[in-house]
């Protein structure tokens, strides 16, 4: 009866021994992977177990932390919450980080390996764990001045305010908003039922969306910036006060159809500059036309467009259409058709016009500090594109200067100060139907020529009278108002 | 060789009669560590929870090593040639087991459930008893052939022990499985744990008598000796009645458990590889059928193939007639938690788990918090009483104590597997629990009987034989010396 037992005793051994190999699996090769699962509680349990560190604003915290019952030591909470949330995003007990507080979990919550020196001498000296810090860029009163505005206004939209010279997020702004302490960690009961209230299905002004970054809007005519920067870097116009050749009434390329201005405009052959301060359709989209799909797709791209952005957090990608037609182009080139942008685009537009021609990488994440406050990180501005020469960037500097001074932009003028900008109204629905979306981009301009800050606004779905939407009647102001904090604050 | 100088060396022919070692000493010196090391684990769970030594881990120390002290007192004195690895294996299980145990009591997670006693003191006293059995079985049972008179009063009692969770009033069901029966007073009782050990025996006795008959009168059939229709008949019946278990019970474990040792009994009798074919057709053929109406089953093992999906539904509260657990997930995520070295005592979460934390799904806490070095620590000491069980199977002079060896450390070995491998995530999760570690007064109490009729028999294999009465011829010898 040996042999036999003896085959038992081998399956036996290859019993035992495909419990090790699988405990060496579960343990050893997924371990990470099962270790910081989401949906592992003891995830969030590390997150919540020491106060979490605070994200920065003009040196002072806009969160905080506070201490709570039960499996989480510490929930989260917020100042001003509503104004910063498109900045913060949220972090939530029960529903898990997002935006900001998601992607500088590591530095907030002391986990991450750059920190691992500083908490293994902690734990060696018996302190406890604490989070780092995160400096933002963001300026305090900038980001008041867009939140009040878009309150004040009513309608929901966006402001994003841009450093030109760096690419620092001055501003970000969304509204209506929603404030992150509602759902930090109350009580599952009370949170739950607050998230209830914050979710699209529910709340049809969608309050938890970032507009800044995550939607996209049809530019309308602020997109002509980007037509104008297209016609004089590919040489279809040298200057901006010589005469196009624009026919008017323009039908469009390869159609019968005719591109209308909004309004009995002169522009018939008018120069760029006289077609951007009265927004001719005719003059752009026939500039966008006879540059081409391509041509206008480069400049576009390096503007930014096509691509997400992350400043750390991801913005979508603006669109501009590839294989159009050239009448396609032309509505395109006016920014109408399929051409859509997030309002950090059209800062960014604006911004790039600013620094004369040079686009800076947008960002909002000055620093990660560890809890000592030293730098473990620092944000270098970086250089993203030249979407077009110093020349043409100055001749188009002067024309968003005649916009504001002597055009549709006027709302924007602060006295002693150069602002160049742009309005937009842009049509949408079917049959244009629905309200229009009004855009304003603008930046202003110190005496020594450099630009401290560039914004971009939109207000969207307006219940107004149509013809009172114009981005210069109710986008300039904010616009004009978030420039004047910027520059106050400089001083 | 002069036959008046030295009377014990003088018949050297006699195997064994050198004088084995007995190894107590040895044993004695292993006790210590079992005892030694669950009490280090104590004072660390405590120190990890509270900041302070536990104020228990005097009387557990006194408790732990009276009750290993007592266990080798009665090796020493009724088996002295016993394995020596086995007694101090079990208690170190124990023993670690009940600092789990007492761990998962400290948890507040488990505190706040409605279900929650104190499992510890429970446990703590099952232990004793399981070493009192153990103590009978070696003072009551002098020589383990005894057994072999009892072949089917043993069928029998198994039969009443299997079927007795199905009487109704008796039978307690918990969470969809009815292994379980209810004593009032007294507490539940899970029959199917002592049932193992008689089936055992009745297998034993059995095959002992029946293996010829099923081993030789067969036919050669594609390179297999096929049995005889008749021989086929035991075979059939204790896969019947593993199926029965399976579909009446939802046991999935009991009767893989049963049918494997079988399998396993059968294949050492008779020698024949057909029969493990036939054992593998079979089981499987009874696995997939039952399964493929009974959804319990088929919970078990969807929760296998995709646990995320589970915890998913169980946390949506999706009602459709199912019970949707988040156990495997949680379990999983215990031991991925863990990682190489663990957490250390005290300091894991596998209490999310919930339910059955400290009995069926005891591993994760292990795997958690002494992780993967401790588990295969444990797996290896589960492995290392295997292996004494089979060379005690080897060792054994009887077939009927190879047979019963064999039986119960196969038996143990599939238990460990099914469990581990279940709570693991190999193989689907089924309702049993590792033995010793796990908190449950029937599975202690029957796997310290089982270690002491393993000892039984290793005591009876490693013996030296008794000096033989003087032998005539040599006598003889002595009288034509001059």
């Amino acid at each position: 009866m040996n042999k036999p037992l003896r085959r038992v005793a081998i399956f036996c051994g290859l019993l035992m021994l495909a419990l090790l190999v699988r405990n060496n699996w579960i343990q050893y090769a997924q371990a990470d992977k099962l270790r910081t699962d989401e949906n592992n509680r003891r995830v969030a349990i590390e997150r919540y177990s020491s106060p979490r560190g605070d994200i920065i604003v003009d040196g002072e915290p806009i969160t905080g932390h506070k201490a709570t019952k039960g499996d989480f030591a510490y929930k989260r909470t917020y100042k001003d919450g509503a104004m910063w949330a498109p900045v913060t995003g949220y972090v939530s007990q029960a529903f898990g980080a997002n935006q900001l507080e998601s992607i500088e979990d590591g530095i907030l919550t002391g986990n991450d390996d750059r920190l691992f020196f500083r908490n293994t001498l902690d734990m060696l000296t018996g302190k406890n764990k604490e989070g780092g810090n995160v400096v933002t860029t963001l300026n305090g009163a900038a980001q008041k001045a867009a939140y009040e505005g878009l309150k004040k206004q009513g309608g929901k939209g966006s402001v994003v305010a841009l450093e030109p010279s760096t690419g620092k997020i001055l501003a970000l702004a969304s509204f209506p908003s929603y404030d992150p302490s509602t759902i930090a960690g109350n009580s599952l009961d009370t949170d739950t039922k607050n998230w209830q209230k914050l979710q699209k299905k529910n709340n049809p002004d969608d309050p938890m969306l970032n507009r800044a970054l995550r939607e996209v809007y049809p530019p309308g005519s602020t997109f002509k910036v980007v037509t104008a920067a297209a016609a004089l870097e590919h040489g279809l116009v040298d200057d901006a006060d010589q005469k196009t050749e624009t026919p008017l009434p323009w039908i469009m390329t390869g159609t019968r159809t005719e591109l209308k201005n909004d309004g009995n405009l002169p522009c018939k052959d008018a120069t760029l500059r006289e077609a951007l301060r009265v927004s001719c359709n005719t003059v752009f989209g026939k500039a966008g036309a006879d540059l081409g799909n391509d041509k206008m797709l480069e400049t576009a791209r390096k503007f930014g467009f096509t691509e997400e952005q992350f400043t750390p957090v991801r913005s979508s990608a603006s669109v501009f259409s590839d294989n159009m037609e050239p009448s396609q182009v032309a509505l395109s080139s006016i920014g109408q058709f399929n051409t859509a942008a997030t309002p950090l685009q059209m800062a960014m537009v604006s911004a790039a016009v600013a620094n004369n021609g040079t686009l800076m990488k947008p960002y909002m994440v000055d620093e990660l500090q560890s809890p000592g406050l030293d730098t473990i990180e620092k944000t270098d501005p970086e250089e993203l594109s030249e979407p077009m020469s110093a020349k043409n960037a100055q001749i188009l500097q002067s024309m968003m200067e005649t916009v504001v001074n002597d055009g549709t932009g006027r709302n924007a003028q602060i006295p002693g100060v150069t602002v160049g900008g742009k309005t937009g109204t842009a049509q949408h629905g079917e049959n244009n139907s629905k309200n229009p979306y009004a855009w304003f981009i603008s930046y202003a301009k110190s005496d020594d020529g450099s630009s401290p800050v560039a914004v971009a606004v939109v207000i969207e779905d307006e219940d107004a009278v149509r013809g009172d939407i114009s981005g210069g009647g109710l986008a300039a102001p904010i616009a004009k108002s978030v420039m004047e904090a910027v520059i106050k604050s400089k001083q | 060789m002069s036959s008046t100088t030295n009377p014990s060396t003088q018949h050297t022919s006699t195997i064994g009669a050198i004088g084995a070692p007995s190894r107590r000493n040895t044993e004695l010196a292993l006790l210590v560590f079992a005892v030694v090391i669950p009490v280090f684990a104590y004072a660390n769970v405590g120190l990890a929870l509270d900041d302070q030594v536990p104020a228990g881990l005097l009387s557990y120390g006194i408790g732990l090593g009276l009750m290993a002290g007592v266990g080798h007192l009665a090796v020493r004195k009724f088996a002295p040639y016993a394995d020596p690895l086995l007694l101090p294996i079990a208690t170190l299980l124990n023993g670690i087991g009940l600092v789990a145990i007492w761990r998962l009591d400290q948890s507040e997670r488990l505190q706040a459930s409605r279900t929650f006693v104190e499992a510890a003191p429970r446990q703590l006293m099952y232990s004793a008893l399981g070493v009192a059995l153990f103590v009978a079985v070696l003072f009551f049972l002098k020589d383990h052939r005894v057994l072999q008179r009892y072949t089917y009063i043993s069928m029998a009692g198994a039969l009443v022990l299997l079927l007795l969770p199905l009487v109704p009033g008796l039978g307690h069901n918990v969470f969809g499985a009815r292994i379980w029966i209810k004593i009032p007073g007294l507490g539940t009782l899970q029959p199917g744990e002592f049932a193992k050990i008689v089936l055992a025996v009745f297998f034993a006795g059995y095959l002992m008598v029946k293996r010829d008959a099923l081993a030789l009168a067969s036919r050669r059939f594609m390179g297999l000796y096929l049995p005889r229709g008749r021989d086929l008949g035991p075979i059939i019946v204790v896969w019947i009645i593993s199926i029965l278990i399976l579909v009446f019970e939802t046991d999935l474990g009991t009767s893989l458990l049963f049918f494997g040792m079988f399998v396993i009994m059968l294949y050492v009798a008779t020698e024949r590889t057909s029969w493990i074919v036939f054992g593998l057709l079979m089981s499987a053929a009874g696995a997939v059928g039952v399964a493929s109406f009974e959804p319990h089953i088929q919970t078990r093992v969807q929760a296998w193939l995709d646990p995320m999906r589970e915890f998913e539904l169980s946390r949506a509260g999706v009602q459709d007639g199912i019970v949707h657990s988040e156990q495997a997930m949680q379990a999983l995520w215990a031991f991925g938690s863990g990682g190489t070295l663990g957490t250390g005592w005290g300091q894991g979460n596998s209490d999310l788990i919930g339910f059955a934390a400290n009995s069926d799904f005891i591993l994760a806490t292990f795997g958690e918090e002494i992780g993967l070095a401790g588990v295969m620590a444990l797996i290896l000491l589960y492995a290392l009483i295997v292996e004494r069980g089979v060379r005690t199977a080897l060792a054994a002079r009887d077939p009927f104590g190879k047979l019963l060896a064999i039986g119960l450390s196969g038996a143990f070995a599939l238990q460990v597997f099914v469990v581990a491998g279940g709570v693991m995530g190999l193989i689907p999760l089924t309702g049993m629990t590792m033995p010793f570690l796990a908190y449950g007064g029937s599975s202690v109490i029957a796997n310290w009987a089982l270690i002491g009729i393993l000892l039984r028999i290793s005591d009876t294999a490693r013996r030296p034989a008794p000096a033989p009465a003087a032998n005539p011829d040599a006598e003889m010898t002595q009288v034509v010396r001059p």
